[in-house]
């Protein structure tokens, strides 16, 4: 074949350049889709509840991820640092995945438990108050900004679409109490979203009725980042099987 | 008799051959795009050293202010340029006028809006929080069907040519164009949480959502910012040196294992996470086999001044494309050392990133962008550069400050990289995350200063090219009025064009 034959026809040039183009991102993308193994077999990972998930998108939407990743590598120094590589599991609910490129900031994939919720809200209103030389910016109007959260339930419904398992019916809640148990099933039950989430804002809160702030929301989601897979179950060799 | 100069009044009249005024648009847009661009990046840079410039406000935060730089950056410069050079080149290569009247225009402003709207919905804090994929459905929408008027507007051009083969700058192009679509409606395949609102989550979560993700950011390099800007090599570098094109044959083995192979190297943005290792292995192969296209590239560009080296010295604009050229080589060797695990290890997350990207596109797209835009604003307005001497001020500053720039990056990641990993004899971390982070002081000055001088430079330019327009309108307004006068005393009215 000429290349003539291509180049002097313009269609022959657009299918022929489409097809070629095309290879590449259906040899590595569709696979990821297909392989079982390519996300890890492991408890303890669970959607997120309804603050967490607003808590995610404040993250999101200040841009935090431009400054921290969430992926800890399986190298020597970030065990260390950070604590044991990521899985692919633990980030299966994040729509989409926030493991960012750069650390200006440390990594935040195992920040959860790390410090208080005190600390946070201190250290993320003003954070040069508490580490001098931080390069982070203020966020001072989060603790004041009322949550958005009237719309929570289509929030949830729009995740259900994405494949996320909140619960609209019976059969699905059943599905959830067998996969992640009763509490954990109760929290992801799309008619009572903003009921939990008051709830849980209360329960960080000691107990006192609050209105939950965009804080309140963000630092929710921070205190669970990492701590839901419970490593100690696993040796080492498991989670290799899957790379 | 007739005066030449009436002759010349009635070719300035008629409607021109060639819509040039949609180039000029585009042309303006993509310099004012331009610089917003530098002046947000040097910001950024700014509040990285003294965050107190984040000034409390929310659009004014690193993370709502970082996703601007990058969208005026390749969607407002780069996007605008590619339409301007894409409309001129395939009127001249076809030898025929753009194709439609209302389209044309829809494309200009539909672009000019989506930038604009982009850019606020960021300050704001919309966004899909992915890279170079910030914007929410709506304006998804919008810049979708601004691309199907530019693909219909850009292929019904080509059509209506008379010689068959299409030159090698517009499958460039053309590539790009097909490129971008089929990446930007893929990774935009979310579910608004409400028709009326802007908000929306990703179809792809996870692992997935990842790869997806990297196969449309490396890709927009691929072929916004890689595809588009070879496209303009092959038709301007030839024409500025005034030679033909060194090697068609060349041209045709660049373009098919480019736009074969580069889609591959996606996964080399994942390396080391949580990617299954297959995807890795397949990235980081063909980022080695990319060496090949890159470099028949940048062989077909030089080879084609080869013979007439020496009008670099008289011929700064020349020099744009030359530096552009050798910087394509340098980035495509390091973004393959950078794809190598052991490397990669070290690079990743760090300043050696960033100043890998502002190789890229401030030694190579700017680079390019530079002597397109010198190239293509005498024809443009039909006149002389004001000044040359100005040209070449303008790329010793250039050249001088992107390696300032990158190298200062390069250094910050790879010192604060070493330190990261530093432990002593026991096995144990010697610097804490700030102690690492002690090493960034002077690198950043340095990046400031870099970014500073280079604005610095495009500023020269733009006050270049401002003087040559006026000049230029001004000496043909003084012709009209001159004619006109001259057929006032002869009784006769101007036609009207
Ligand atoms: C300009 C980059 C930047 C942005 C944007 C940024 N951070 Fe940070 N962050 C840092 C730096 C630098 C540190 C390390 C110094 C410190 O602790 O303040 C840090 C530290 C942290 C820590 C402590 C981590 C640890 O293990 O000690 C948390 C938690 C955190 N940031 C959360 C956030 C959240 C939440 C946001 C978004 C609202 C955010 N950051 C936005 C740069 C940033």
């Amino acid at each position: 074949m000429k290349h003539e034959w291509i180049e002097t026809h313009t269609s022959h040039f657009l299918i022929l350049t489409l097809l070629v183009i095309s290879i590449g991102g259906l040899v590595e993308i569709v696979p990821l889709f297909l392989i079982k193994n390519t996300v890890e077999t492991v408890a303890g990972v669970r959607p997120y509840t309804p603050l967490e998930l607003l808590g995610s998108n404040i993250y999101q939407r200040e841009g935090c991820y431009l400054c921290h990743s969430q992926m800890i590598r399986p190298l020597q120094e970030e065990w260390l640092r950070y604590g044991h590589y990521s899985l692919a599991a633990e980030s299966q609910f994040d729509h989409p995945f926030l493991w960012g490129a750069r650390r200006i900031g440390p990594d935040l994939a195992r920040v959860g438990g790390k410090y208080s919720n005190t600390w946070h809200i201190q250290h993320i209103t003003a954070p040069r108050s508490l580490v001098s030389r931080s390069r982070m910016p203020n966020y001072l109007w989060l603790k004041d900004r009322p949550l958005q959260y009237s719309d929570i339930e289509a929030h949830l419904r729009a995740l259900v679409r994405a494949g996320v398992p909140y619960s609209e019916n019976q059969e699905q809640y059943d599905k959830n109490v067998a996969l992640f148990g009763k509490d954990v099933a109760n929290r992801l039950v799309i008619s009572r979203a903003r009921e939990n989430l008051l709830a849980q804002v209360a329960g960080n809160a000691d107990g006192n009725v609050v209105s939950p702030t965009e804080m309140d929301a963000l630092v929710a989601y921070l205190q669970i980042l990492g701590t839901l897979v419970d490593f100690k179950k696993y040796d080492e060799g498991y989670f290799a099987r899957f790379r | 008799m007739v005066p030449t100069e009436a002759l010349a009044y009635r070719a300035a009249s008629q409607p021109e051959r060639y819509n040039y005024a949609i180039v000029r648009g585009f042309t303006v847009m993509a310099l004012v795009w331009g610089v917003s661009a530098m002046v947000v990046g040097i910001y950024l840079a700014a509040e990285l050293i003294w965050p107190i410039l984040n000034l409390d406000l929310p659009g004014l935060t690193f993370g709502r202010l970082r996703p601007v730089h990058t969208t005026l950056a390749i969607f407002g410069f780069c996007g605008s340029l590619l339409f301007a050079a894409s409309y001129y080149v395939a009127q001249r290569t076809c030898q025929e006028r753009l194709a439609g009247t209302l389209l044309p225009l829809v494309t200009f402003w539909g672009w000019q809006a989506f930038v604009l709207l982009g850019v606020v919905s960021e300050l704001l804090g919309y966004t899909q929080a992915r890279k170079y994929a910030e914007f929410e459905w709506p304006l998804d929408v919008l810049v979708v069907m601004v691309w199907l008027a530019y693909l219909w507007v850009y292929t019904a051009t080509l059509y209506r040519r008379s010689q068959p083969p299409l030159y090698v700058a517009n499958w460039f192009f053309l590539a790009c164009l097909l490129g971008m679509a089929l990446l930007y409606v893929l990774e935009n395949l979310v579910v608004p949480v409400d028709v009326l609102g802007m908000k929306s989550y990703s179809e792809f979560a996870g692992v997935q959502s990842a790869m997806v993700q990297w196969w449309y950011g490396h890709n927009v390099i691929t072929f916004l910012l890689n595809m588009a800007f070879l496209g303009m090599m092959y038709y301007f570098l030839p024409k500025q040196v005034g030679r033909p094109l060194y090697s068609y044959r060349l041209s045709i083995i660049h373009f098919w294992s480019l736009v074969f192979l580069s889609v591959w190297a996606a996964p080399n943005h994942l390396n080391w996470t949580a990617l299954p290792d297959w995807t890795v292995t397949l990235g980081v192969t063909f980022s080695v086999m990319l060496v090949l296209p890159s470099f028949a590239g940048v062989i077909n560009g030089l080879m084609t001044i080869s013979g007439a080296w020496h009008t670099l010295r008289t011929d700064p604009v020349l020099r744009f494309f030359v530096a552009a050229l050798l910087f394509y080589g340098w980035v495509t060797l390091e973004g393959v050392t950078m794809s190598f695990q052991t490397i990669n290890a070290l690079s990743h997350c760090t300043d050696w990133t960033v100043g890998h990207a502002h190789f890229a596109t401030l030694g190579w797209v700017s680079m390019m962008s530079f002597g397109v835009i010198y190239h293509l604003v005498p024809r443009l307005w039909d006149t002389k550069l004001y000044s040359v001497r100005l040209v070449a001020l303008h790329f010793w500053v250039a050249l001088f400050s992107v390696v300032l720039l990158a190298a200062a990056l390069e250094i910050a990641g790879i010192g604060q990289a070493l330190r990261l990993r530093t432990t002593d004899e026991y096995g144990n971390l010697v610097y804490s995350f700030m102690e690492t982070d002690a090493f960034l002081t002077v690198p950043y000055l340095l990046r400031g200063l870099g970014g500073s001088l280079f604005l610095v430079g495009a500023l020269v330019m733009v006050y270049n090219l401002v003087i040559t327009v006026v000049r230029a309108q001004r000496k043909r307004a003084a012709t009209e009025a001159r004619i006109a006068a001259k057929l006032a005393v002869k009784g006769l009215r101007p036609r009207e064009g």
